[in-house]
């Protein structure tokens, strides 16, 4: 049995938005920003896209801009608002368990001079909205502060969070790589002035992420040239790319709600089983949570171990392991929530999504239990936990 | 369907999916312990030593390892080729023995050769243990490396402390 437990790090693209995209490869293949008829036909098909992207999230069409990765809109955001109020103030305020490339970002921003504030979490996962409050400086620019955590699933207060950066007339931005086709995202409810979205998180192509702009809101692009996304994102327009990410959009219109709630379902039962094996915990909140993904620790273990065990076993999961990373470091998020480096060492994801299977998540409850006393058997760990 | 192998040699490979004398031994003669500070990857070996004339042979070995694939293939393979030698001639195993046979440098991630050698650093540390035990004089780099591996076993100890139950049963 082959078992597909990694939604979280991409998902299936779904063959109605592979049938969407096809025709623009070798049919409609003209460039969105040329003139005649080819071109027409491709500006079209753009426009309507952003359309039904801008739809999902109830913004104007005019307030998507396509880009080519989640992390390029987030190094656009963070970059590109910093650069265009730098005179107002040189202060940013992230949270400690963003995804690397808003991280990444950061730092390479404090080498320009600006400074940055890592507000920490507690245990769940979740920023304190009064800390937030109490970072927010008078030369303070912009907040980012994600949708829901991409290896533990908490969700932000991000209404509360945008109701403090406005109060403060402080930009704030959201990754909503995770939540975005799978939960209700409403950038009016939620009130934020940036969001980003990702195609291939929702059962759309690789390639192809979106940032809504709210009007008004003044950035500089990352690239210059000829002028593509009003400016804001020159290249070549990606058609055949966003033709499938709106098409994915329009699908999880009409299905994310129910999908969610099959889909929550099983985690739960998946959540139940884990626990069962002696001396595991659940990482991240326990219902303010993106219920897709779920994350546990396990004693006395090693997750590079456990995830490679359980791919010869046919399951595919990650790990925030510093074993499964080049800089040997434990997963940034698991630090932040409070876990000792050896509770890290020993963690499991585990991400379901729309083609997930009851008997799938029973397959992984027969044996990741197996695995796990495997290795629990020939670890020199045996004491409390 | 096409399956990408993974980043690993056959023989980390092997070692992982069907590893030799791991677990825990009963009533061992010596114990030794090892840690790396960077990932936090922790390796136990238990000796059962016989004499045989003036030879001290280990008649048994057996491996405990907290880690990754690597450190788990390498204290597997260790074992193997340690069982049935004399104490002396295991001191002899050098690292670069120990990844020749997994396959070689080029076959190991660069950053995963640190817990390529840790069950070595273990092992040393078992027939320190034994000899100390049994009143066998110790050269001095036996020594030196037994400062080494305490000192990094210490530093995880400190940087694990409210976790870190080792049984120490060293007989």
């Amino acid at each position: 049995m082959r078992v597909y437990m990694d939604y979280a790090a991409t998902t299936p693209v779904d063959p109605r938005v592979v049938r969407a995209m096809l025709p623009y490869f070798s049919k409609k293949y003209g460039n969105s920003m040329s003139l005649h008829s080819f071109g027409r036909e491709a500006k079209r098909a753009l426009e309507e896209s952003r359309d039904a992207v801008a739809g999902l999230m109830n913004a104007e069409a005019e307030e998507v801009i396509f880009t080519g990765s989640a992390t390029e809109a987030n190094n656009f955001v963070l970059k590109g608002i910093a650069w265009a109020n730098k005179d107002k103030g040189r202060r940013i305020v992230v949270s400690k368990v963003e995804h690397d490339c808003v991280l990444g970002a950061a730092r390479w921003l404090e080498g320009q001079g600006f400074e940055v504030t890592y507000l920490p979490v507690d245990r769940y996962g979740l920023v304190d909205v009064g800390e937030l409050e109490k970072a927010i400086r008078k030369d303070t620019i912009l907040v980012s502060i994600m949708h829901a955590n991409n290896e533990i699933g908490t969700i932000e207060p991000i209404e509360e969070i945008a109701k403090v950066c406005s109060s403060h007339g402080v930009m704030f931005h959201s990754d909503a790589a995770q939540t975005f086709g799978k939960i209700p995202v409403d950038v009016r409810k939620l009130g934020v002035d940036l969001l980003t979205v990702s195609a291939h998180k929702m059962y759309g192509p690789k390639g192809v992420a979106a940032v809504y702009i709210r009007k008004g809101v003044k950035i500089e692009p990352l690239l210059h040239g000829g002028g593509h996304e009003f400016g804001l994102r020159s290249s070549t327009v990606n058609v055949a790319g966003i033709v499938g990410f709106a098409e994915a959009a329009r699908i999880a219109k009409r299905e994310m709600s129910k999908d969610y709630r099959r889909i929550s379902a099983l985690s739960k039962r998946l959540v139940k089983g884990v626990l069962k094996i002696e001396k595991t915990r659940l990482n991240g909140h326990p219902t303010k949570r993106l219920m897709n993904i779920s994350n546990f620790s396990f004693a006395f273990i090693e997750g590079e171990s456990l995830v490679t065990e359980l791919d010869f076993r046919g399951v595919a999961a990650s790990t925030g392991s510093a074993c499964s990373s080049e800089s040997l470091e434990p997963s940034h998020v698991l630090l932040a929530i409070g876990l000792k480096p050896h509770e890290a060492h020993g963690s499991l994801r585990l991400s379901l999504g729309k083609w997930s299977k009851k008997q799938e998540v029973e397959y992984v409850l027969k044996v990741l239990p197996e695995v796990v006393e495997r290795l629990r058997k020939i670890s020199p760990y045996k004491g409390r936990w | 369907m096409v399956v990408v192998r993974l980043p690993y040699s056959k023989e980390i490979i092997r070692h992982f999916k069907h590893p030799k004398n791991l677990g825990k031994m009963k009533n061992p003669d010596a114990v030794g312990e090892a840690g790396n500070t960077v990932c936090g990857d922790v390796m136990r070996i238990y000796l059962k030593v016989k004499e045989k004339g003036d030879k001290k042979i280990v008649s048994d070995i057996k491996g405990e390892v907290f880690g990754c694939i690597v450190a788990i293939s390498n204290t597997s393979l260790l074992t193997t080729m340690v069982k049935g030698k004399s104490l002396e001639e295991a001191l002899k195993i050098e690292k670069d023995e120990l990844i020749e046979k997994l396959g070689g440098r080029g076959k190991i991630p660069p950053f995963k050769l640190h817990c390529s050698v840790l069950a070595l650093d273990a092992l040393r540390e078992a027939i320190y243990n034994y000899y100390k035990k049994n009143r066998i004089p110790l050269s001095e780099s036996l020594v030196k490396e037994h400062e080494r591996i305490q000192k990094t076993i210490k530093e995880i100890e400190k940087k694990h402390k409210e976790f870190i139950n080792l049984e120490r049963e060293v007989l």
